[in-house]
Protein backbone atom coordinates (compact mmCIF):
# COMPACT_ATOMS: atom_id res chain seq x y z
CA UNK A 1 0.00 0.00 0.00
CA UNK A 2 2.70 2.45 1.06
CA UNK A 3 4.64 1.60 -2.08
CA UNK A 4 1.62 2.28 -4.27
CA UNK A 5 1.13 5.74 -2.73
CA UNK A 6 4.74 6.70 -3.28
CA UNK A 7 4.46 5.61 -6.91
CA UNK A 8 1.40 7.76 -7.43
CA UNK A 9 3.04 10.92 -6.09
CA UNK A 10 6.29 10.43 -7.99
CA UNK A 11 6.49 7.94 -10.88
CA UNK A 12 9.51 5.72 -10.58
CA UNK A 13 11.80 5.30 -13.58
CA UNK A 14 10.94 2.26 -15.68
CA UNK A 15 13.18 0.07 -17.75
CA UNK A 16 12.62 0.30 -21.50
CA UNK A 17 9.88 -1.95 -22.80
CA UNK A 18 9.03 -3.48 -26.20
CA UNK A 19 8.36 -0.14 -27.95
CA UNK A 20 12.05 0.88 -27.92
CA UNK A 21 13.15 -2.17 -29.87
CA UNK A 22 12.98 -2.67 -33.61
CA UNK A 23 10.11 -5.05 -34.38
CA UNK A 24 11.48 -8.38 -35.55
CA UNK A 25 9.56 -11.20 -37.22
CA UNK A 26 10.18 -13.61 -34.34
CA UNK A 27 8.66 -11.08 -31.90
CA UNK A 28 5.57 -10.80 -34.11
CA UNK A 29 5.29 -14.59 -34.44
CA UNK A 30 5.65 -14.96 -30.67
CA UNK A 31 2.69 -12.75 -29.82
CA UNK A 32 0.64 -14.05 -32.78
CA UNK A 33 1.16 -17.57 -31.43
CA UNK A 34 -0.41 -16.47 -28.15
CA UNK A 35 -3.21 -14.54 -29.87
CA UNK A 36 -4.11 -17.45 -32.16
CA UNK A 37 -4.02 -19.77 -29.13
CA UNK A 38 -6.50 -17.55 -27.30
CA UNK A 39 -8.67 -17.28 -30.44
CA UNK A 40 -8.73 -21.07 -30.81
CA UNK A 41 -9.68 -21.36 -27.14
CA UNK A 42 -12.89 -19.46 -27.81
CA UNK A 43 -13.18 -20.92 -31.31
CA UNK A 44 -13.84 -24.33 -29.74
CA UNK A 45 -17.30 -22.90 -28.99
CA UNK A 46 -17.96 -23.03 -32.75
CA UNK A 47 -16.94 -26.69 -32.94
CA UNK A 48 -19.10 -27.55 -29.92
CA UNK A 49 -22.03 -25.59 -31.37
CA UNK A 50 -21.76 -27.38 -34.72
CA UNK A 51 -21.56 -30.82 -33.05
CA UNK A 52 -24.46 -30.06 -30.71
CA UNK A 53 -26.50 -28.87 -33.70
CA UNK A 54 -25.81 -32.14 -35.52
CA UNK A 55 -26.89 -34.03 -32.40
CA UNK A 56 -30.07 -31.97 -31.97
CA UNK A 57 -32.23 -31.96 -35.11
CA UNK A 58 -32.03 -31.53 -38.90
CA UNK A 59 -33.70 -28.12 -38.74
CA UNK A 60 -31.34 -26.79 -36.06
CA UNK A 61 -28.34 -28.22 -37.97
CA UNK A 62 -29.52 -26.43 -41.12
CA UNK A 63 -29.93 -23.21 -39.13
CA UNK A 64 -26.37 -23.39 -37.73
CA UNK A 65 -24.70 -24.42 -40.99
CA UNK A 66 -26.72 -21.66 -42.70
CA UNK A 67 -25.21 -19.11 -40.32
CA UNK A 68 -21.75 -20.57 -40.80
CA UNK A 69 -21.98 -20.39 -44.59
CA UNK A 70 -23.12 -16.75 -44.56
CA UNK A 71 -20.41 -14.25 -45.62
CA UNK A 72 -19.69 -13.35 -41.98
CA UNK A 73 -19.75 -17.01 -40.97
CA UNK A 74 -17.31 -17.96 -43.72
CA UNK A 75 -15.01 -15.11 -42.68
CA UNK A 76 -15.03 -16.37 -39.07
CA UNK A 77 -14.37 -19.94 -40.21
CA UNK A 78 -11.57 -18.74 -42.49
CA UNK A 79 -9.99 -16.94 -39.52
CA UNK A 80 -10.51 -20.00 -37.32
CA UNK A 81 -8.81 -22.28 -39.83
CA UNK A 82 -5.88 -19.87 -40.28
CA UNK A 83 -5.50 -19.54 -36.49
CA UNK A 84 -5.47 -23.34 -36.19
CA UNK A 85 -2.83 -23.82 -38.88
CA UNK A 86 -0.75 -20.88 -37.67
CA UNK A 87 -0.77 -22.12 -34.09
CA UNK A 88 0.13 -25.59 -35.36
CA UNK A 89 3.07 -24.28 -37.43
CA UNK A 90 4.18 -22.10 -34.51
CA UNK A 91 3.92 -25.10 -32.23
CA UNK A 92 6.12 -27.19 -34.54
CA UNK A 93 8.66 -24.32 -34.50
CA UNK A 94 8.61 -24.40 -30.70
CA UNK A 95 9.05 -28.19 -30.70
CA UNK A 96 12.17 -27.74 -32.86
CA UNK A 97 13.44 -25.11 -30.41
CA UNK A 98 12.63 -27.46 -27.51
CA UNK A 99 15.31 -29.82 -28.82
CA UNK A 100 17.86 -27.01 -28.43
CA UNK A 101 18.27 -26.57 -32.19
CA UNK A 102 17.65 -23.59 -34.44
CA UNK A 103 18.63 -20.72 -32.17
CA UNK A 104 21.09 -19.01 -34.50
CA UNK A 105 19.69 -15.80 -36.00
CA UNK A 106 19.30 -17.03 -39.60
CA UNK A 107 17.39 -20.12 -38.48
CA UNK A 108 15.20 -18.09 -36.12
CA UNK A 109 14.32 -15.79 -39.04
CA UNK A 110 13.76 -18.71 -41.38
CA UNK A 111 11.50 -20.56 -38.93
CA UNK A 112 9.55 -17.39 -38.12
CA UNK A 113 8.93 -16.47 -41.77
CA UNK A 114 8.22 -20.14 -42.50
CA UNK A 115 5.49 -20.13 -39.86
CA UNK A 116 3.50 -17.28 -41.41
CA UNK A 117 4.13 -18.28 -45.04
CA UNK A 118 3.19 -21.92 -44.48
CA UNK A 119 0.14 -21.11 -42.36
CA UNK A 120 -1.21 -18.59 -44.88
CA UNK A 121 -0.41 -20.84 -47.85
CA UNK A 122 -1.94 -23.95 -46.30
CA UNK A 123 -5.07 -22.05 -45.25
CA UNK A 124 -5.69 -20.75 -48.78
CA UNK A 125 -4.94 -24.18 -50.24
CA UNK A 126 -7.37 -25.96 -47.89
CA UNK A 127 -10.11 -23.44 -48.65
CA UNK A 128 -9.63 -23.83 -52.40
CA UNK A 129 -9.86 -27.63 -51.98
CA UNK A 130 -12.91 -27.29 -49.72
CA UNK A 131 -14.74 -24.89 -52.03
CA UNK A 132 -13.99 -26.98 -55.13
CA UNK A 133 -15.29 -30.11 -53.37
CA UNK A 134 -18.38 -28.27 -52.18
CA UNK A 135 -19.03 -27.02 -55.71
CA UNK A 136 -18.53 -30.52 -57.13
CA UNK A 137 -20.81 -32.22 -54.57
CA UNK B 1 15.14 -30.08 -9.64
CA UNK B 2 16.95 -26.99 -8.34
CA UNK B 3 17.10 -28.56 -4.89
CA UNK B 4 20.86 -28.96 -5.07
CA UNK B 5 21.36 -25.27 -5.87
CA UNK B 6 19.71 -24.10 -2.66
CA UNK B 7 21.65 -23.31 0.47
CA UNK B 8 22.08 -26.35 2.65
CA UNK B 9 19.09 -26.54 4.96
CA UNK B 10 19.65 -26.49 8.69
CA UNK B 11 20.24 -29.94 10.21
CA UNK B 12 16.72 -29.84 11.69
CA UNK B 13 15.05 -29.02 8.35
CA UNK B 14 17.06 -31.70 6.64
CA UNK B 15 15.86 -34.23 9.20
CA UNK B 16 12.17 -33.17 9.00
CA UNK B 17 12.06 -33.39 5.20
CA UNK B 18 10.99 -36.89 4.15
CA UNK B 19 13.14 -38.81 1.68
CA UNK B 20 10.18 -38.86 -0.72
CA UNK B 21 9.87 -35.05 -0.65
CA UNK B 22 13.59 -34.72 -1.34
CA UNK B 23 13.39 -37.23 -4.17
CA UNK B 24 10.48 -35.40 -5.77
CA UNK B 25 12.40 -32.15 -5.49
CA UNK B 26 9.35 -30.01 -6.10
CA UNK B 27 10.11 -27.46 -3.37
CA UNK B 28 7.65 -24.83 -2.24
CA UNK B 29 6.11 -24.34 -5.71
CA UNK B 30 4.60 -27.85 -5.32
CA UNK B 31 5.05 -28.53 -9.00
CA UNK B 32 7.85 -29.34 -11.37
CA UNK B 33 7.94 -29.54 -15.13
CA UNK B 34 4.54 -31.28 -15.56
CA UNK B 35 2.94 -28.14 -17.02
CA UNK B 36 5.66 -27.76 -19.65
CA UNK B 37 5.75 -31.46 -20.49
CA UNK B 38 1.98 -31.94 -20.68
CA UNK B 39 1.74 -28.90 -22.98
CA UNK B 40 4.25 -30.60 -25.33
CA UNK B 41 2.62 -34.04 -25.18
CA UNK B 42 -0.81 -32.59 -25.98
CA UNK B 43 0.73 -30.34 -28.66
CA UNK B 44 2.09 -33.37 -30.51
CA UNK B 45 -1.20 -35.26 -30.03
CA UNK B 46 -3.20 -32.26 -31.29
CA UNK B 47 -1.02 -31.89 -34.39
CA UNK B 48 -1.36 -35.57 -35.33
CA UNK B 49 -5.10 -35.66 -34.63
CA UNK B 50 -5.77 -32.44 -36.55
CA UNK B 51 -4.15 -34.04 -39.60
CA UNK B 52 -6.65 -36.92 -39.28
CA UNK B 53 -9.74 -34.89 -38.38
CA UNK B 54 -9.43 -31.68 -40.40
CA UNK B 55 -9.71 -33.27 -43.89
CA UNK B 56 -12.85 -35.12 -42.78
CA UNK B 57 -14.41 -31.88 -41.50
CA UNK B 58 -13.49 -30.05 -44.73
CA UNK B 59 -15.17 -32.85 -46.66
CA UNK B 60 -18.38 -32.05 -44.75
CA UNK B 61 -18.43 -28.44 -46.02
CA UNK B 62 -21.92 -27.82 -47.32
CA UNK B 63 -23.03 -31.38 -46.55
CA UNK B 64 -26.67 -32.05 -45.71
CA UNK B 65 -27.79 -33.31 -42.29
CA UNK B 66 -27.85 -37.03 -43.12
CA UNK B 67 -24.33 -36.94 -44.62
CA UNK B 68 -22.92 -34.97 -41.69
CA UNK B 69 -24.61 -37.21 -39.13
CA UNK B 70 -23.38 -40.33 -40.89
CA UNK B 71 -19.82 -39.04 -41.09
CA UNK B 72 -19.74 -37.87 -37.46
CA UNK B 73 -21.00 -41.21 -36.16
CA UNK B 74 -18.36 -43.18 -38.05
CA UNK B 75 -15.64 -44.41 -35.67
CA UNK B 76 -12.95 -43.19 -38.09
CA UNK B 77 -14.25 -39.69 -37.46
CA UNK B 78 -15.64 -39.85 -33.93
CA UNK B 79 -12.69 -41.58 -32.25
CA UNK B 80 -9.97 -39.19 -33.49
CA UNK B 81 -12.36 -36.30 -32.87
CA UNK B 82 -12.95 -37.37 -29.25
CA UNK B 83 -9.22 -37.82 -28.71
CA UNK B 84 -8.63 -34.35 -30.18
CA UNK B 85 -11.26 -32.86 -27.88
CA UNK B 86 -9.66 -34.50 -24.81
CA UNK B 87 -6.11 -33.56 -25.77
CA UNK B 88 -7.26 -30.09 -26.83
CA UNK B 89 -9.03 -29.52 -23.49
CA UNK B 90 -5.84 -30.18 -21.53
CA UNK B 91 -3.75 -28.10 -23.95
CA UNK B 92 -6.07 -25.08 -23.98
CA UNK B 93 -6.49 -25.10 -20.22
CA UNK B 94 -2.71 -25.02 -19.72
CA UNK B 95 -2.30 -22.33 -22.38
CA UNK B 96 -4.99 -20.05 -20.99
CA UNK B 97 -3.62 -20.62 -17.48
CA UNK B 98 -0.25 -19.27 -18.67
CA UNK B 99 -1.89 -16.23 -20.29
CA UNK B 100 -3.87 -15.46 -17.11
CA UNK B 101 -0.84 -15.87 -14.88
CA UNK B 102 1.22 -13.62 -17.17
CA UNK B 103 -1.22 -10.70 -17.35
CA UNK B 104 -3.46 -10.81 -14.27
CA UNK B 105 -1.57 -9.75 -11.17
CA UNK B 106 -4.35 -9.20 -8.67
CA UNK B 107 -4.63 -12.38 -6.62
CA UNK B 108 -8.45 -12.32 -6.47
CA UNK B 109 -9.07 -11.79 -10.19
CA UNK B 110 -6.43 -14.36 -11.00
CA UNK B 111 -8.07 -17.04 -8.86
CA UNK B 112 -11.50 -16.29 -10.34
CA UNK B 113 -10.19 -16.37 -13.92
CA UNK B 114 -8.23 -19.59 -13.36
CA UNK B 115 -11.41 -21.17 -12.03
CA UNK B 116 -13.47 -19.87 -14.98
CA UNK B 117 -10.80 -21.29 -17.28
CA UNK B 118 -11.33 -24.75 -15.83
CA UNK B 119 -15.13 -24.40 -16.00
CA UNK B 120 -15.03 -23.20 -19.63
CA UNK B 121 -12.76 -26.01 -20.79
CA UNK B 122 -14.79 -28.73 -19.08
CA UNK B 123 -18.10 -27.30 -20.30
CA UNK B 124 -17.02 -26.98 -23.94
CA UNK B 125 -15.23 -30.34 -23.88
CA UNK B 126 -18.16 -32.16 -22.35
CA UNK B 127 -20.56 -30.55 -24.84
CA UNK B 128 -18.44 -31.96 -27.71
CA UNK B 129 -18.20 -35.40 -26.10
CA UNK B 130 -21.93 -35.45 -25.42
CA UNK B 131 -22.77 -34.49 -29.00
CA UNK B 132 -20.43 -37.06 -30.55
CA UNK B 133 -21.66 -39.76 -28.16
CA UNK B 134 -25.28 -38.98 -28.96
CA UNK B 135 -24.57 -39.06 -32.70
CA UNK B 136 -22.72 -42.36 -32.34
CA UNK B 137 -24.99 -44.23 -29.92
CA UNK B 138 -28.29 -42.34 -30.06
CA UNK B 139 -31.30 -43.44 -32.05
Amino acid sequence: MANAEIQRSKPRPLSPHLQVYKLLINMVMSIVHRITGAALYFGTLLLAWWLIAAATSPSYFDFVTGLMSSPLGLLVLFGFSWALLHHMMGGLRHLIWDTGRGFDLETVDLLSWGTIILSAGLTVLLWIVGLVMKGGA
Amino acid sequence: MSETLRPTPSPTAARIRTPLARARGLGSAKSGTEHFWLQRVTAVANALLVIVVLPQIIRLAGADYATAKGALSSPFMSLPLLLLVLSGMVHMRLGMQTIIEDYVHSEGSKLVLLMLNTFFVIAVGLACVYAVAKLSFGA
